[in-house]
């Protein structure tokens, strides 16, 4: 553990914009506030003031990520392996066999190997005191590590583009400005979200983000599909905040009153915390993933969010808050890793929710006819990859995947937006698309190039991605994952072809066939189509930041060098506060394999559109499926279908049982309750009250007490009548009684005296 | 003894004035019915102090003069009225306060 | 500043009172702006004393009751003028401070039928007297009386000024609190007479109660749970609240959603708990249950609402069920985040209400199926409703997350001798208790500011936005809110010594009761 402590050193001098990360957070928020007061009045309407703030904080994070490198860099020279960062140092088997799980122990021996060295880079953490109660310090404060300077780039990096785009698509928007300014508190609520130092800080950028998303999904709040879309967002996802709330304190608790994540990671690895705590804190989490995430069954907003600006979907809900799920998860580790015994190969809750996500999503793909909702679909399939990997114990895998996906499905969002932006702005590919390959050409080739890279063809960032995650099930034969997961491989593989199939479906409605829409439309200009073809770049390029072992280069299957695992290497935390996760084995076999279902996808939907291309010709109409297909002709075909279009009947479930079910008999039979129970026996204490008040007025109070008082006034007044007839008005008989009165008081006076 | 004729002389001007007051009629009989008392009583004030050797004997009875003066006055505008509003001075038809 | 140590308190407290004598002694004859004047400016001196008190608050002591005056008041019954601050009572303070010019501000304008200025504006004075008397009385009696003359100026509020059904609802808060009132007055004699000696003094009551029987004390408790109860108001105490918000005017729901409320809570906090905390342990799982009651069914409530006001009036159910949840807990945390909930409820549900006010002026009505398009007609108002609601259902960042999540938070964890289990499913329950609130409250914003405006084409005037007087009395409290959200530590850092003081006289302890008295009636009462 000498390594760590000198390593521990090193983090005293990381860079200054490590150090100092809250700045590139602070920056956007600044911004927010500016547009907010001053937007409106400044030339162009305040989008200037975003897109500066978001492009210094792109450089900001881009200094971060060189200083992490070196941060790195600097921590294996002090350690002492003076060779090279990529040599198997002599450390790495003793850090390695710490390992407290005894389940991923029979491939130890093996992998370890083919691990890089385990020098413990510490994160570089600054934090100052939020507030105090009941003696806990709770802090705010940033904790960089590989993962948030990874997360900053990429956030900062779409932010950027998506600013520019939408100068473009959202033009002459009466709520320009403050598009503007949601936009940069969105990327100031996410870029506090991937560094924060705790989870109370995850808690809040976390639902920060979320009423972003509200805001910006509501965007055109006038219609209402768009206010309910909006709506609907927020509740799904206040269902799981409710898990999140929970499982923030299971873990606050647990770890001794801290909020600190590095602790609770560390306390989980050591095993000071109860694994049935980790176990009931995870689910409660995975709760939450399931709805920031879109995992079945906390799905169903994601694709109604579409209803928000396209640029808005690309950022917010394909690129980076959709995958703060999957960052929560990256973040806490640890918690997930021995709470839900990863290494342990049986099927656990996040595996399975990612899987069944996987394909659930990626079915209900298929029966779209808005470009935005097939594309949202297919962010929830490829969430479920991620959120999979990391149930089967492939960090580095899911992390890579969020970071590849990010920008090709940034690229596919923008270029939907760029192809709805020259057809009327409509979204239907079945009604008012079509053929348009010819006209909007560089639209075309980064739509074709971004969907190469998600179905995974090679060499494109989703091939090698999705290929870690397939090997990082460890179900495929000598790969040697943290666990062994087969059905994990099959659905993965499953969901490659799926997504190769559907996504082949939008390529052709969209941009093949005849043109069916009643516009003219026309290739968009530079501000649309220059993010297009720069996302373009990183979906062919991103995927060359993490090549397997032995690809493209010296070493074998064991031994990383050059540019191979640079992104593991770079990113992937080393150190108490990471669980040991056990790097699989690539295979080429696999590669191959899992690319050939990939394009048999491919092949099988670009076959059927052959097909209809044939049919449409013959008959001399603009088809876009075929009439008499499968669905028509099998009922058991038909009734799944069926129950695609429905959605597995989940929004049937949600809004006509649950909501209207609260809303409606629950909350009226509560208010009824109210109303007639509490609040009737309220009145009829009061009316119970006035009845027995006359009682006791007309009975007692009027008969007996008033009588009495009645009775009283009577006699006085009777006596005072008899007494009347003395006051004759005459002087003289009074001064006689006067005297008299005197002469008989004087003679009493006498008698007693003289007694 | 000295005193005692000085009284016996005042309790006989009091009985006549006590008479005078609740057995005439006449208003201004019976006012000075009630100098006679008053008188008595300074009589009685006077033998008193001079008996004791004080002057406060003397002081009293000045003062019971003088009062006794106003009292007149008052007393006889009082029936003067009474005489312009009713044409006699009979204190017997005199009842506006009857009860 | 020896004058306003011995002297603050008093003049902050008397000042309104001698205001609404001056506002009432004004001749009709010299202008309605002057009575305006006179109450602001009387409402501001007193909230000058308070600033300057809270600039010389030493808050490294909150615990310490500050700038106390200790004097003789009616002897007979050895009940003593004995007021002071702390921690906890200085946030409560201010608030009321702080409301009531914003509410003299916010009528300037417009006061509600019948109109009569004068008399609405002396209401409010007396009111803010009421109000301060009993956040700073450390006495019974004092504390019991300054309860009291709240009550009144209230009810003509309502009476008066209200809208249709004003006589039922005026009427039925009038004898609700009453009845509180009863039991209450019942419960301090009955304090009076058990303790030993005779005091009504609340520093002097924990120690001289401890020989008192631990069925006497939660009988004692009991009285002051309903007492109080009904004004926080807890289920089932609560029906008086929906009636008396909706009925009454503006500034009235203001000053009742903002302080009135948290005179009963405040009341738990201060006297119930501190002076009778064995019989607190054995009652709180009863006011849990209560608050956990009120959290799920007042959001029940508020979706079956038709009228905006009477939605936010019934969200008050819901949010005091989260102050009374962190209240149950005994915890040093959960009263914390009970307090900041208590101040974080009066200024976002204050605002709320103003903004329904301003609603109602423009529309004539507050049916929400009539309303719509607030944003579009006004904004500034449209957005302010939805920072508001934001704020109440939680949003953190704002101010009302901190009363809120820490209270979940606490109950996870409360004070020894609770059982765990138990507060655990209230946890649960309070947690899915935020997901109905964004539920109402989302409904709310989407159905009275989204959409068309539905304002046009029934000959309707045009909308104006947000008015200055509207926009002055606004600023303050949506500034709080947001500073507060930001950085609680502003709250925490007052309350926190203050309220572990409070609980010090037994409890708080992981080990167990620290108090040996508490200790042995608990183990007793196991023993049966």
């Amino acid at each position: 553990m000498n390594a760590l402590l000198l390593a521990n050193e090193t983090a005293a001098s990381a860079g200054w914009m490590l150090r100092n990360a809250w700045i590139i957070p602070f920056i956007p928020a600044m911004s927010f506030l500016l547009i907010l007061l001053i937007g409106k009045r400044t030339p162009g309407k305040g989008h200037w003031i975003g897109i500066a703030a978001v492009s210094a904080a792109f450089v900001l994070s881009a200094i971060a990520g060189v200083q992490w490198i070196q941060h790195v860099n600097d921590a294996h020279h002090a350690s002492g392996s003076e060779e090279q960062a990529l040599s198997v140092g002599g450390g790495t088997l003793a850090a390695k066999t710490e390992s407290p799980t005894a389940g991923a122990a029979p491939a130890e021996g093996e992998s370890a190997a083919a691990e890089e060295e385990h020098v413990a880079v510490a994160p570089v953490r600054n934090s100052v005191t939020w507030y105090e109660n009941e003696g806990t310090n709770v802090k705010v404060g940033t904790l960089v590590d590989g993962l948030s300077v990874m997360m900053l780039v990429v956030v900062t990096l779409i932010s950027l583009l998506v600013h520019i785009y939408s100068t473009d698509y959202v033009h002459g928007d009466r709520r320009y400005t403050h598009y503007f300014a949601f936009l940069s508190l969105f990327t100031a609520s996410m870029l506090t979200l991937v560094i924060a130092e705790n989870t109370l800080m995850l808690l809040c950028a976390w639902e920060l983000v979320g009423v972003c998303s509200f805001a910006l999904i509501g965007h055109w709040w006038e219609e209402q599909p768009n206010s309910d879309a909006a709506l609907k967002a927020f509740l799904t996802n206040r269902v799981g905040d409710m898990g999140l709330i929970i499982g923030v304190t299971i873990l606050y608790f647990a770890a001794g009153k801290s909020f600190d994540i590095v602790k609770i990671n560390e306390m989980a690895n050591s095993g000071e915390i109860r694994q049935f705590l980790l176990l009931v804190a995870s689910c409660c989490l995975i709760a939450a993933v399931a709805s920031k995430s879109g995992q079945f069954i906390l799905h169903t907003w994601l694709p109604d969010a579409m209803a928000g600006p396209t640029p808005v979907s690309a950022l917010i809900h394909a690129a980076t808050m959709v995958v703060a799920g999957v960052f929560m998860v990256a973040r806490l580790y640890s918690v997930f890793f021995h709470g839900l015994t990863i290494p342990g190969s049986s099927i656990n809750l996040l595996a399975l929710v990612g899987a069944v996500t996987l394909i659930g999503g990626a079915l209900l793909a298929f029966v779209q006819n808005d470009i935005k909702k097939v594309l949202a679909y297919s962010t929830i399939s490829q969430l479920g990859y991620m959120v999979m990997a990391l149930g089967v114990g492939a960090w580095t895998a899911a992390v890579f995947h969020l970071f590849t996906h990010a920008f090709f499905k940034a690229c596919l969002f923008l270029g939907a937006g760029s192809v709805s932006h020259a057809c009327h702005h409509s979204f239907d590919m079945k009604a008012e698309m079509g053929g348009l390959r010819k006209i909007m050409p560089r639209t075309f080739w980064t739509f074709v190039i971004a969907t190469g890279a998600l179905i995974g063809i090679f060499p494109l960032a989703g091939f090698w991605s999705k290929d870690e995650i397939l090997a990082g099930t460890g179900g495929w034969p000598d790969t040697h994952g943290t666990g062994t997961y087969y059905a994990m491989l099959i659905m993965g593989m499953l969901g490659a072809a799926l997504t190769a199939a559907y996504m082949t479906r939008v390529i052709y409605l969209t941009f093949f066939g005849q043109y069916r829409g009643h516009s003219h439309p026309h290739e968009n200009g530079p501000r649309i189509t220059i993010p297009l073809i720069i996302l373009a770049v990183f979906a062919v390029g991103a995927g060359f930041l993490n090549l397997p072992p032995g690809v493209f280069g010296a070493g074998d299957a064991h031994h990383p060098t050059g540019w191979q695992e640079r992104f593991g290497h770079y990113v992937e935390p080393v150190g108490k506060y990471f669980p040991d996760v056990v790097h699989a084995t690539p295979s080429y076999l696999l590669a191959i394999v899992s690319s050939a279902i990939g394009l048999a996808g491919v092949a099988a939907a670009y076959a059927y559109y052959r097909k209809v291309e044939t049919r449409s010709r013959a008959e001399g109409r603009k088809l876009t499926e075929l009439p008499d297909g499968i669905t028509t002709r099998s009922k058991p075909a038909k009734a799944f279908h069926t129950l695609l279009v429905n959605k597995y009947y989940l929004d049937h479930l949600y809004n006509n049982v649950i909501v209207a079910g609260i809303k409606g008999p629950i909350a009226r039979a509560a208010y009824w309750f109210n109303q007639h129970g509490i609040d009737a026996s309220v009145n009829a204490v009061g009316k119970g009250s006035v009845i027995g008040g006359k009682f006791l007025y007309t009975y007692f109070d009027q008969k007996v007490v008033d009588g009495a008082v009645n009775a009283s006034g009577t006699l006085s007044s009777g006596v005072g009548e008899e007494l009347r007839h003395i006051q004759t008005g005459k002087v003289q008989q009074y001064a006689l009684l006067l005297f008299g009165g005197t002469t008989v008081l004087a003679g009493i006076f006498l008698i007693l005296l003289t007694t | 003894m000295l005193l005692n004729q000085f009284l016996l002389l005042a309790a006989a001007l009091f009985c006549i004035g006590v008479y005078g007051v609740l057995a005439r009629r006449n208003a201004v009989l019976v006012l000075m019915s009630v100098e006679l008392i008053l008188n008595a009583v300074n009589i009685n004030f006077v033998a008193f102090g001079a008996f004791n050797r004080t002057v406060a004997g003397e002081v009293f009875g000045l003062f019971v003069i003088a009062v006794a003066a106003a009292e007149v006055g008052v007393g006889l505008a009082m029936v003067l009225l009474l005489y312009r509003n009713r044409k006699s001075i009979d204190l017997t038809e005199v009842d506006l306060m009857k009860g | 500043m020896d004058f306003l140590e011995t002297w603050g308190i008093s003049i902050a407290v008397f000042v309104p009172v001698i205001g609404a004598l001056v506002v009432m002694l004004i001749p009709k004859s010299w202008g309605e702006d002057l009575y305006k004047q006179v109450a602001l400016a009387v409402s501001l001196v007193s909230g000058g004393f308070g600033i300057a008190m809270l600039v010389n608050f030493n808050f490294d002591d909150t615990g310490r009751l500050q700038y106390l005056v200790d004097k003789k008041w009616i002897e007979a019954i050895s009940s003593r003028y004995i007021v002071g601050l702390d921690g906890i009572s200085l946030p409560l303070f201010l608030l009321t401070l702080l409301i009531v010019p914003l509410c003299i501000i916010y009528s300037w304008n417009h006061f509600p039928e019948p109109h009569n200025p004068k008399a609405l504006l002396a209401l409010i004075l007396l009111l803010e007297t009421g109000m301060l008397g009993s956040f700073v009385a450390q006495d019974l009696i004092l504390f019991f009386v300054f309860f009291e003359v709240v009550l009144l100026p209230m009810f003509f509020m309502i009476a008066v000024w209200g809208g249709e059904k004003r006589q039922y609802a005026s009427l039925k808060f009038f004898l609700f609190t009453l009845f509180g009132s009863a039991l209450m007055i019942l419960s301090f004699l009955a304090m009076f007479f058990l303790a030993d000696p005779h005091t009504f003094d609340m520093r002097a009551l924990p120690t001289a109660l401890q020989g008192v029987a631990l069925s006497t004390q939660v009988l004692i408790f009991l009285g002051m749970l309903i007492g109080l109860g009904i004004k926080v108001p807890m289920f089932p105490f609560h029906t008086w609240l929906p009636d008396a918000h909706t009925q009454a005017p503006t500034v009235g729901s203001v000053i009742l959603a903002a302080v009135l409320l948290k005179l009963g809570t405040y009341g738990f906090v201060r006297i119930a708990i501190p002076i009778l905390p064995a019989a607190a342990v054995k009652v709180a799982p009863l006011i849990g249950v209560l608050a956990v009651i009120g959290i799920i069914y007042g959001a029940l409530g508020c979706l079956a609402q038709t009228d905006m006001k009477r939605l936010i009036a019934f969200s008050s159910v819901a949010h005091m069920g989260f102050v009374m949840l962190g209240i149950s807990t005994l915890t040093q945390f959960g009263i914390n985040a009970a307090i900041f909930g208590m101040v974080a409820h009066g200024l976002i549900t204050g605002m709320l209400f103003f903004i329904a006010g301003s609603v109602k002026e423009r529309y004539h009505t507050l049916e929400i199926s009539k309303l719509g398009g607030l944003l579009l007609d006004a904004p500034k108002m449209g957005w302010l409703l939805g920072l508001c609601v934001m704020a109440s259902l939680g949003l953190p960042g704002l101010a009302g997350f901190w009363g809120e999540f820490p209270a979940i938070l606490s109950s996870y964890s409360p004070a020894h001798g609770l059982n765990v289990e138990l507060y655990r499913i209230f946890m649960v329950i309070s947690a899915l208790g935020t997901v109905l609130a964004a539920g109402y409250l989302l409904w709310l914003l989407q159905r009275v500011a989204f959409g068309p405006s539905k304002s046009h084409g029934d000959g309707h005037e045009q909308i104006h936005d947000m008015h200055v007087s509207e926009g002055l009395a606004w600023a303050p409290l949506i500034a709080l809110i947001v500073a507060l959200g930001v950085y609680p530590g502003i709250m925490f850092k007052s309350t926190d010594a203050a309220v572990a003081k409070s609980l010090a006289a037994c409890l708080v302890d992981d080990k167990g009761p620290t108090c040996p008295e508490l200790a042995d009636m608990l183990h007793a009462e196991r023993g049966k």
